[in-house]
C-alpha cells in the first residue's frame, strides 16, 4: 500500500517532526514569523487538537489538560483473510496508528465487533493482530462476536465480557451491553441462523440489546464501592441509551443502566456499534462514539441526539472514508476530550466543554455535506 | 348486431379456445418448482348411476347431470344451465361476493383517500393499493358490498381501460410487494448479487438507508459523468462487494431498483441533488 493510504494522524506527526527539525535553524524573529504562520494556518484548517504540535495550542491548554489518554481500535467485523482482506487491511492500519501515537497512550480499547459471524477463525485472527498492539488492550465484546456460541470462544481468549478496573484516579467499568432475549429457541434456528441474524442491522427477528438484570446488580455492587466524586468513564457496545431501535442502536435498558450512574458527578460513556460521529448528554453523562475500520454506518432516519454534529457523508468512492480510529484525552476534571481520527480527512474533536455547555461553547466543525 | 358480425365474434371465440386448448397441450417445459410439487386437484365425488359429475372453478362445489353419462359430453343448452346451477350454488354460500353480471359501475367520484404520510418511517413500505385492504389476504367477497352500493351511479364507463376493481388492486399490490421483496433478499445477501468477499449491500446500507434514489440521475464527479441508480448500484457490486456488475435487465439489477424505490416512498423526488 506505501505512502498512499498515509493516514491523517501519521501526515500529522510527519509535519510535526519538520516543522520541529525546522526550528532548530531559525533565529528568533524567523521563529516567531514561522509560529505565527503555524497558528494562522492551523487556525484556517479548524484543527485544534490538545496535543498538537501547532503554538496556537499553547495558551488553550490552560485548565484542560489531560491528566491521560488512552486510543480505542473498534468494529473491525473481521472476516477470514481467504475470503476478504479488506476489513484486515483496516485494521492493520488502525494498528499502525495507534502504536504511532507519541506518546503512546495508557492503553487501548479494543470496542467490540472484532468479528463478523462470531467465526473461530475471525475471532483467532483478530487476537493474533491486536498483539502486536503495543500499549495495553481493554477488551469488549459486540453482538458479532458473541452470537455463534454464545461468547464461548470470546471468554476463552479474552475472558469475562464485563469487569471493572481503577486507572489514575477515574474508575473503568466495561460491559456487555449486547445481550439479547431468547428469539431463537422457538424459531428452531441453528446458533449460525441466529449469528446471521443478528449481523444483520435491519433484520427485525432479533431482540433488543439489553446489559440485563444480573449484569446490573454487579454494576451496581461495583459502583457502590466508588466514591461520587470519583470520575466514571463506562464502556459499552451499544450506545447506552435509545437512539434509533430498528437498528438496534439502542439498549432496552438504558434508563435502568443510567439511573445506577446518576449519584456520580461525572460520568463518560465511550461505545461502539454505530460506526458513526456520534455524541450526547443526558443529565450528567456524555456519550461519545466510535468509529469503525471496517465501514461507517448511515445516520439513522430519526432519534438522531441534538448535541451531534454529523461526520460528513462518506465518499463511497473511497475504501477508508469514513472509517478510522481515535484517541480519549481524559481531563483533570475526569470528563473526556473525544478525538476522531477519520482517515483521509481532518481528525474532529469533541470536547467535554461542549457538552457539558449544552452546544454552547467549542462546537466541533460543523457538517458540509449531511445525509439525505 | 347483424347477423354477420355475430358470425365473425363466433369464429373469434372458438379459434381463442382452439388457441388455448393448443396451448394447455403443447408439451412446454415447465419450472423445475412445478414439475416436483403436486398442484391442488379438485376432487369430485362420483355418481352411484355413473353419471357425469361437473365441478366448479372454486375447488369445492359440484354437479350431478342426471341423463348423461360419464364421458358424454354436454349440449350447449345443458351445459348453459349446469352452469347457471352452479354459479347459484356459489352464490348463495357467497352472499358478499363481487359478482358482476353486467359491466361494472366502476368507482364513485370523490372517493375518500386514506391521507398520505409525508415521510414515512423506513422498513414499513407498502405499495399503493387503491384502498384499504382487509387482513387475511383477498377473497371471494372482498368488494363485493362497495361494488354493489356503487350500482346505478352517474359516472362515465362502458370502456375496458381502467375498469378494475380492489381485488386487482390487491393482485397487483401483491405482486409489487413480492418484487420488492426479492429485491430485499438480494440486497440482504451476498452470494446472490454475486460479491466474493462476503460483503452484502445491507451492511453499508440498513433498510437500503443512504441510497437516496431520489437524487438521480446525477452527475457523479466520481465517475466523470450522468449516473442512475443503477449505474451506482452497478459500482457497489463491482468495488465493494467485489462481483461483477449486473445487465440492465438481469432480474436481480430490477429487483434491487425496486426495493430501494419502495424504501424511500412519500420521498419528494429532486433530481441532480448533489
Amino acid at each position: 500500500m506505501g505512502n498512499k493510504f498515509r493516514s491523517i494522524e501519521t501526515k500529522h506527526y510527519e509535519e510535526r517532526d519538520a516543522f520541529f527539525e525546522g526550528l532548530k535553524r531559525l533565529d528568533r524573529r524567523a521563529f516567531l514569523r514561522v509560529a505565527g504562520m503555524s497558528a494562522g494556518i492551523v487556525a484556517g484548517m479548524g484543527l485544534r487538537s490538545p496535543q498538537s504540535f501547532q503554538l496556537v495550542n499553547v495558551a488553550e491548554a490552560q485548565g484542560t489538560k489531560p491528566r491521560f489518554s488512552f486510543a480505542y481500535i473498534s468494529d473491525t467485523h473481521l472476516y477470514e483473510q481467504k475470503l476478504n482482506d479488506r476489513f484486515i487491511r483496516s485494521i492493520l492500519k488502525a494498528v499502525d496508528d495507534v502504536n504511532g501515537l507519541d506518546p503512546q497512550p495508557d492503553f487501548v480499547l479494543f470496542g467490540g465487533d472484532l468479528a463478523q459471524l462470531g467465526q473461530a477463525g475471525e475471532l483467532k485472527l483478530g487476537a493474533q493482530i491486536l498483539k502486536s498492539v503495543k500499549a495495553p488492550v481493554k477488551m469488549m465484546v459486540g453482538e458479532h462476536d458473541w452470537f455463534l456460541d454464545m461468547g464461548e470462544l470470546w471468554r476463552d481468549l479474552f475472558g469475562a465480557p464485563n469487569y471493572s478496573f481503577d486507572h489514575k484516579g477515574v474508575h473503568f467499568v466495561v460491559l456487555n451491553s449486547i445481550l439479547e432475549k431468547d428469539f431463537w429457541t422457538e424459531r428452531k434456528l441453528t446458533p449460525k441462523e441466529r449469528m446471521q441474524i443478528v449481523a444483520g442491522l435491519d433484520n427485525g427477528i432479533q431482540s433488543r440489546f439489553e446489559v440485563g438484570g444480573e449484569q446490573r446488580e454487579w454494576m451496581k455492587q461495583d459502583l457502590a464501592k466508588v466514591d461520587k466524586k470519583t470520575p466514571v468513564i463506562v464502556f459499552s457496545h451499544s450506545p447506552l441509551y435509545k437512539y434509533y431501535r430498528p437498528w438496534n442502536f439502542w439498549t432496552d435498558d438504558a434508563d435502568e443502566v443510567q439511573a445506577l450512574l446518576k449519584p456520580f458527578e461525572r460520568v463518560t460513556v465511550i461505545h461502539g456499534h454505530t460506526h458513526q460521529l456520534l455524541s450526547n448528554r443526558i443529565n450528567n453523562i456524555q456519550f461519545h462514539g466510535m468509529l469503525s475500520t471496517a465501514w461507517p454506518w448511515p445516520y439513522a432516519p430519526e432519534g438522531l441526539p441534538q448535541l451531534t454534529v454529523q461526520m460528513n457523508r462518506p465518499d463511497p468512492f473511497s475504501q477508508f472514508d469514513g472509517c478510522g480510529d481515535g484517541r480519549m484525552d481524559v481531563l483533570e476534571s475526569g470528563l473526556v476530550d473525544k478525538l476522531y481520527n477519520l482517515w483521509e480527512r481532518n481528525p474532529i474533536t469533541v470536547r467535554a466543554s461542549y457538552l457539558a455547555s449544552g452546544g454552547k461553547q467549542d462546537a466541533p466543525p460543523r457538517t458540509k455535506l449531511p445525509s439525505y | 348486431m347483424t347477423y354477420r358480425m355475430k358470425l365473425w365474434v363466433g369464429a373469434g371465440a372458438l379459434l381463442s379456445f382452439a388457441g388455448g386448448v393448443a396451448l394447455a397441450t403443447s408439451p412446454a417445459p415447465r419450472p423445475e418448482s412445478l414439475q416436483t410439487t403436486e398442484l391442488p386437484r379438485h376432487k369430485v365425488p362420483v355418481s352411484k348411476d355413473g353419471n357425469l359429475v361437473v365441478g366448479m372453478c372454486d375447488g369445492e362445489t359440484s354437479l350431478e347431470v342426471k341423463g348423461v353419462k360419464e364421458g358424454q359430453s354436454l349440449t350447449r343448452e345443458q351445459a348453459a344451465r349446469v352452469s347457471a346451477e352452479l354459479m347459484e350454488t356459489w352464490l348463495k354460500k357467497n352472499p358478499d361476493a363481487n359478482w358482476d353480471p353486467a359491466p361494472p359501475p366502476g368507482v364513485a367520484q370523490g372517493q375518500k383517500q386514506a391521507p398520505q404520510q409525508k415521510n414515512p418511517p423506513m422498513g414499513t413500505q407498502k405499495p399503493a393499493t387503491g384502498g384499504e385492504m382487509r387482513e387475511g389476504g383477498v377473497t371471494a367477497e372482498s368488494g363485493g358490498k362497495e361494488v354493489r352500493k356503487q350500482a346505478g351511479t352517474n359516472i362515465q364507463d362502458g370502456h375496458s381501460y381502467g375498469a378494475f376493481t380492489q381485488r386487482d388492486e390487491a393482485v397487483w399490490a401483491a405482486s409489487t410487494q413480492q418484487f420488492v421483496d426479492e429485491g430485499h433478499r438480494v440486497f440482504h445477501d451476498a452470494a446472490a448479487v454475486g460479491g466474493t468477499i462476503a460483503v452484502s449491500c445491507d451492511m453499508c446500507h440498513p433498510d437500503a438507508s443512504n441510497t437516496h434514489p431520489e437524487t438521480y440521475p446525477k452527475y457523479q464527479v466520481q465517475l466523470g459523468r450522468v449516473a442512475l441508480l443503477r449505474d451506482m448500484i452497478n459500482w457497489c457490486i463491482e468495488n465493494p462487494v467485489r462481483g461483477k456488475p449486473l445487465a440492465d435487465g438481469d432480474p436481480r439489477l430490477r429487483a434491487m431498483e425496486a426495493y430501494i424505490y419502495a424504501q424511500r416512498k412519500g420521498t419528494k423526488l429532486e433530481y441532480g441533488k448533489k
